[in-house]
This record gives C-alpha cells, structure tokens and sequence, in this order.
C-alpha cells in the first residue's frame, strides 16, 4: 500500500495522525507528513481509517495489486 | 434586531438565541437540513443567512474568497467597537483573508504544532488534579464551573506569559466577548476594550522588559520580508489566543462530560477499551461541536438557489455540519468507536483552528484525568443543567454527583 498527502488540501487537523500515528506525523507547522511509505501490512487498516478521517480528503490510498 | 418571541417558521426566522435552540439545537437544526431550504435565513441579530448541510458549510469554507473573514463573529459589532484607540486590532489569522492570511497563520502555527504543545501536558494534567482534589471529597461538584471552565483560562495564560491569578477576569472577559455581549453590545465593547488595554500594556513591559522563552517578545521580534510586524498585529494575535482559547475549548470538556454524566455504558466502554480514547475524544467533538463562525459575503453570489449580497452575513454551524446524516451514518447517535469520522469541528479550509492540537490535548488530558479520579458520577438533575449558545454551545451549569473515596487517596 502507497500513500500520498496532497499538501494543497491539508489543513493540518491532524486527524490522520491521530488514526494512525505510525504512518503519519506532523511538520514544524503541524501540516501532515507521510511517515511511512509504502504502508506494512499490520499499519494498513489503520491508514485506511487515517483517509476516512480526513475532512479535507487530502490523502490518497493506493492498495497493492491483487496478486 | 428582532425578538418577537421564539420563531415559528426556522427556515425564514431561526434564532440562534432562543433558549430552545441553546438548550437542544439539534432537531430544529434537522428540520432545516431537511427541509426544501437547507440554508437559512433570518433578519434577527442584525441578519444572517445559516447553511445545514455538512457539503455546503465545506463549500462555503472553501470559498474564502467570496465568504470572507472579515467579521467572523455571529452578530454584528456594535459601532462602539469600530472606534476608539484599538480599531486597527483584529484578530489575526481567524480575521486575516488572502493573501495576508498566509504569513498571519504561518508565524503562529509552529507555536501550536502537536510537538510543540506537548509540553504543555504535564501541566495540565497537574491542574486538572488540583482542581479535583478541591471537590472530591464533597461528593458533588459542578462540572462546568468548579472543572472545565477552569482548566483553558491557565493554559493559555500560561502560554502567554500572562498573570494566572487574573484567570477570572479573563474569563469574565471572554464570556463579554463570545456570550453575554452577543446580546448585550455594551457588554461586548467594554470587554473587548478591557482585552486589548491588558494586551497593550503587555506589549509595553514586553519592550521595556524583554523575557527568555515568552511568546509575546517573540511575537513583537518577528519579522515577515525583512520588516518588523505591527504591534496591532502582535495585540490582535493576543487577543486571539485568550478570546479563542478559553470557553471553547471549556466548552467542549463540559459537553462531554455532561454526556459520560448520562451514559454509563460509555463510561465502561472507555475503561475497559482505553484504546478507543482517540476516537472516541473525535466523536465527542463531532456530536458536541462547541463553536459556530461567521463568513461575511464580498460580493453578490447566489448559494444553493440563495441570493447573497456583499455585505451579508453566513453563519458556518459546524455543529450543524457534524449532524447532517448524508455524512454521518445515525448522526444524533455518540458512537465512541466511529470508524469513519470527517468531522469539522475545527473548522474545515485555510482557517482550520489554530490551536485544534492543543484544544485536543486540554480535552483529553481533562477527561482521562476526570475518569480515572471520578469513574462514576451523574447529573444531579438534568433539567438544571444551563447552557450557554450562539458563537460557542457549552454547558455553563452541570452539576454532578458522584461517590466519595473513603480512603481518600487520589491519583
């Protein structure tokens, strides 16, 4: 799994950060960064959630390819 | 200004002062979203018009251009406020528009960052005990009052640099601002004057005493493009921080323990899976949004079949936003392990709440401290509970009751 912040859309609620702190964090101004990327398998329903939360829908999921 | 009496038709005439709608706004807020009108309009308290629908109060967020900052404030200022020695000091960024708006919020957003605030916790969590330690014993106390109103006021006086003995009149002066001076211009303009004659004469022993580690000598060092910024910039980010920062954030503490006061259930839920208090605190400010801005209209639009004119005022009920069910599945419902919340309770856009990351610190350090001191507890009486509403919705009176520990040990 992939994930993106698009920085022009994030606002810095921090509420992906706070649905998965493993996989995002904060920048000096509090804006998201991804901490993680690709995501592991045992952090991926919490990033999942962390796009759910998003009230900008500033992040982008991408899921790994059905093999 | 209008007040004949509670509104009979909400879609064309809500008051957001009626003690109805302060006490539960949340069914009339539904029959509005739900209506063929979703946005509101009323010429009470000087005229507003009130989108409903979570994905128009986004929209209008979005829009900064056309839904300005410029006044953000429910009703509007009396001429009192328009003049006098402080009538270049705004509030600045949450008054701040584009492309100013960018340097404003850029200068203070490091002060609230997540790590930046952290240190602030310790702190907090002491205080929250000494405010606990003075009531347990007496088996009652009243939430509101004697806990969450307390508890803001400090933090931010702390982080001011500014006298902790003065925390009541900063409270009182707030409340003159945000509550009782929405219906009490008179109120308004002496408080916000009282303020801003605190903050001058801060700013003065600031220049005349410079302090290590003080956030208003760094303030009045900053410099954008070279140049120093103006003290009314410093005073206005200031009077920010102490009108923004106190019963907002009260606010959202009394409301949610008002609810776990109700709700056994929760009560256990939060004790036996501690897990879920991230979520859950997400889910106490999504159902209880305390605050409620105001955008005013730069130039005609129509919005959603409304013909707004420059000038007009549009309220932005966040709370209002975090219960439209085409968002929300079973919106009026407190689920404390939502899976999926996009909730805007801080705001949604460039003028996301500044300080949201220490609001949220303040909230949750308040209620874990509470819970594990005071597991159980419950309203006294219901009905007594009052509440305060208009810019921000709280419980002002709450009093609860709860057993006391009889080997007296605290935490």
């Amino acid at each position: 799994m992939r994930v993106t912040v698009d920085g022009s859309k994030c606002h810095g609620h921090q509420m992906c950060a706070i649905a998965a702190p493993a996989v995002f964090g904060s920048d000096d101004y509090g804006n998201a960064v991804v901490l993680m990327d690709p995501v592991p398998a045992e952090q991926q329903a919490a990033a999942r959630r962390a796009e759910a939360n998003c009230p900008e829908r500033a992040i982008t999921i991408e899921e790994d390819p059905q093999s | 200004m209008t007040t004949n009496g509670s509104p009979t038709d909400w879609v064309s005439d809500y008051d957001i002062f009626d003690p109805d709608f302060v006490r539960n706004p949340y069914p009339l807020m539904s029959e509005i979203r739900e209506s063929a009108c979703p946005v509101a309009h009323t010429d009470r308290w000087g005229g507003s018009w009130m989108p409903t629908r979570y994905d128009d109060i986004v929209a209008a967020a979005q829009e900064y251009d056309i839904f300005t900052s410029r006044n953000i404030i429910v009703v509007p200022p009396p001429t009192g406020q328009i003049e006098g020695p402080y009538a270049g000091v705004a509030a600045p960024p949450i008054t701040s528009d584009p492309p100013e708006h960018h340097w404003h919020r850029r200068t203070i957003l490091p002060t609230f960052a997540p790590q930046a605030v952290a240190k602030y916790e310790d702190g907090t969590r002491a205080l929250c005990n000494r405010l606990i330690d003075g009531f347990i014993a007496a088996g009652q106390a009243d939430a509101a009052a004697d806990y969450a109103q307390q508890i803001p006021v400090r933090v931010i006086a702390t982080m001011l640099g500014v006298p902790l003995e003065m925390a009541d009149e900063f409270t009182s002066w707030v409340r003159g601002v945000l509550e009782i001076g929405l219906t009490d211009p008179k109120v308004r303009v002496e408080s916000r004057m009282k303020i801003l004659g605190f903050f001058r004469a801060q700013l003065d022993d600031r220049k005349a005493n410079p302090r290590e580690d003080d956030l208003i000598t760094e303030l009045l060092n900053t410099h954008v493009d070279g140049e120093p910024v103006s003290e009314d910039y410093v005073m206005g980010v200031c009077n920010l921080m102490l009108v923004a920062g106190i019963d907002t954030t009260w606010s959202a503490i009394g409301s949610s323990l008002w609810h776990l006061a109700q709700h056994p259930d929760h009560r256990r839920q939060l004790r036996e899976q501690p897990e879920i208090w991230p979520t859950a605190l997400e889910e106490l400010l999504r159902a209880y949004s305390p605050v409620t801005m105001a955008r005013i209209v730069d130039r005609d639009t129509e919005f959603q079949g409304c013909p707004m004119h420059a000038g007009d005022r549009v309220l932005m009920s966040f709370p209002a936003a975090n219960r439209d069910p085409r968002q929300f599945e079973n919106p009026d419902e407190v689920i404390l392990d939502r899976e999926h919340n996009r909730h805007v309770a801080f705001g949604s856009g460039i003028h996301r709440c500044a300080g949201s990351n220490l609001a949220r610190l303040e909230l949750r350090v308040a209620l874990q401290t509470w819970m594990e001191r005071i597991p159980e507890f419950e309203l006294v009486d219901p009905t007594a509970v009052t509440w305060a509403g208009g810019q921000v919705r709280g419980p002002r009176r709450c009093l609860v009751r709860f057993p006391t520990d009889p080997s007296g040990a605290t935490a």
